[in-house]
């Protein structure tokens, strides 16, 4: 239980009253241990962004207990457990990418010069040390939201959510993405939770891939995904990929017709 | 986010800038800076000389009455005769102008700040501020000469800031509440305080609708301050130049000071356009590459 990044208990989201009412989350039982690699996927209106959101304090729920790093979520948001990577890079257009970087730091009222240090590597962990005083526009797709993951990690939060952070990706791209992100997880050692609607990106990254069905948002079952690591470019071709692929799929099939 | 609406006041802007440069992917061949400058000023420049020719030819081909269009030519030789007279008089109408943009500016960053900060005055005054806006304030000329004195420079200024108020006042609020909801989670995120939100992300998002304001808000002060001395006041401003020149037929000499008025005018959105860059260089609008 020390070891729990994330639990929750019975946790319910209700959108709305009356007419208007909608139940996006309901009874929702999910223990995240520390160093794993979740990802939350389902259909659309299935709740899973709306999961990650009450788990950072950018929502709260309605029903249920959610503790986050052993406490109410929005002390650890307070406290910085967590960072966020969001679909669109949401990088600050006037700032440089260093400056992008550090703006949790700045937030947090760390020191110029550790603010500098910590930047620098940051970006070389995400390989972008060289655009370091290029502005966000002047980057591709790839390289911002490459940006807004070393501007989520420059605090050392334990926790990183991740929502739909390949999404706007083109393919070959988002491959690249999903093995620096596997990189950076190992080197890291951060736990993260990653929301996503690609059944193979889940699989390919994941520990344990949480599959929710819409209407009311639930968790319709969990595969665990006993991949070994170094996961590469043959673990995409191994037989025990495509048949974890057919078990999400079949997963998610499943809570659709329930 | 929406784009700022004086899209039809940005004629002077160049269309080139150099913050590419240095960048890696570099146009190759890119065209140097004279060639850019022709490129972007260029039209725009055979257009008015085609204008003031054809202005010119055709005064003279159908002999047209000075008072009722002068030719280029006689406008040019009492812009020469009268110079000092009408800048001293464009100098004056300028203060006015100037002194109204100032206040009416400042007021209205402080009524924008007020919008975010407090949700009764969002919520109660932005209807009537923005309901304000399609008013035609110049009407409130006669009154203002009447409350500041006419023989005073205030009684203009007064009209003019109030004038500059309301657009600068809605967008730059517009500018400061519309922000991308992902960035307030990012800064909700990383537990931001409401300050930290203003300084951090509103007031840069605010900017490039702040600057259009202003851009749109230069030229009404010109046109403020004129049209306020059209209702009385001192004769040695460039309203009353104006007026009393008409009144005596004095056509060309009228539209002499209206040179300058332009002049004054177009000078003070250049300044802006320039305040403008250097306040936001990484703004969308400045960065265009040409595609003609």
């Amino acid at each position: 239980m020390s070891d729990a990044v994330v639990l929750a208990r019975g946790v319910g989201k209700v959108f709305g009253a009356g007419a208007a009412r909608v139940e996006a989350l309901t009874g929702i039982d999910l223990r995240i241990d520390q160093g794993e690699f979740i990802s939350l996927i389902g259909p659309s209106g299935c709740g899973k962004s709306t999961l990650l959101r009450l788990i950072g304090d950018l929502l709260q729920p309605s029903t249920g207990e959610l503790i986050v790093n052993g406490k109410e979520p929005r002390q650890a948001r307070l406290d910085r457990d967590y960072g966020i990577v969001f679909q669109q890079a949401t990088l600050l257009d006037w700032r440089t990418v260093r400056a992008n970087v550090e703006l949790p730091l700045e937030i947090m009222g760390v020191p110029k010069d550790e603010r500098q240090a910590r930047a620098t590597e940051m970006l070389s962990l995400v390989q972008l040390e060289e655009f370091a005083d290029h502005h966000p526009w002047q980057l591709s797709g790839g390289m911002q939201q490459r940006v807004a993951i070393a501007r989520a990690l420059s605090f050392r939060p334990a926790l990183l959510l991740m929502d739909e952070p390949f999404g706007a990706l083109d393919e070959m791209t988002r491959e690249l993405m999903q093995q620096e992100v596997l990189r950076i997880w190992t080197e890291t050692e951060t736990t993260v939770v990653f929301v996503t609607h690609s059944i193979p990106e889940a699989v390919f990254l994941s520990t344990r891939v949480v599959v929710m069905s819409p209407r009311p948002g639930r968790i319709s079952q969990v595969v665990d995904v006993p991949l070994p690591h170094p996961r590469n470019v043959d673990t995409r071709e191994s037989d025990d990929y495509y048949r974890l692929i057919t078990e999400v799929r079949e997963a998610l099939r499943r809570g659709e017709e329930r | 986010m929406t784009e700022p609406a004086d899209r039809d006041l940005d004629l002077f802007e160049p269309r080139e800038t150099d913050v590419f440069a240095g960048f890696e992917g570099d146009i190759p061949g890119e065209p140097g800076r004279i060639e850019t400058w022709i490129r972007a000023y260029g039209p725009a420049a055979v257009a008015f000389v085609v204008v003031l020719v054809l202005w010119e030819a055709l005064t003279r081909a159908f002999d047209v009455e000075t008072f009722l269009l002068p030719k280029p030519s006689e406008i040019a030789q009492r812009f020469v005769v009268n110079f000092d007279v009408i800048w001293a008089a464009g100098f004056r109408t300028f203060f006015e102008a100037l002194g109204g943009f100032v206040v009416g500016g400042v007021l209205a960053v402080v009524m924008a700040l007020a919008t975010v900060r407090w949700s009764a005055v969002r919520e109660g005054l932005l209807p009537f501020a923005i309901a304000a806006n399609t008013m035609p304030i110049i009407a409130l000329a006669p009154i203002a000469n009447n409350w500041f004195n006419v023989t005073s420079p205030v009684s203009k200024m007064a009209v003019v800031a109030v004038i500059v108020f309301f657009p600068v006042m809605i967008n730059t609020a517009r500018g400061l509440l519309e922000v991308q909801p992902e960035e307030l989670e990012l800064l909700r995120a990383a537990a931001a305080t409401p300050r930290q939100i203003l300084r951090l992300v509103r007031i840069p998002s605010a900017l490039p609708f702040f600057f259009s304001s202003l851009k749109v808000a230069s030229a009404l002060s010109i046109i403020g301050a004129i049209v306020a001395e059209y209702f009385g006041g001192p004769q040695d401003v460039l309203g009353q130049y104006i007026l009393n020149r008409a009144n005596l037929f004095q056509f060309p000499d009228a539209w002499a000071a209206i040179v300058v008025a332009s002049i004054i005018g177009i000078t003070f959105y250049m300044v802006i356009v320039v305040a403008e860059r250097l306040a936001m260089p990484w703004h969308v609008s400045l960065r265009e590459t040409d595609t003609a």
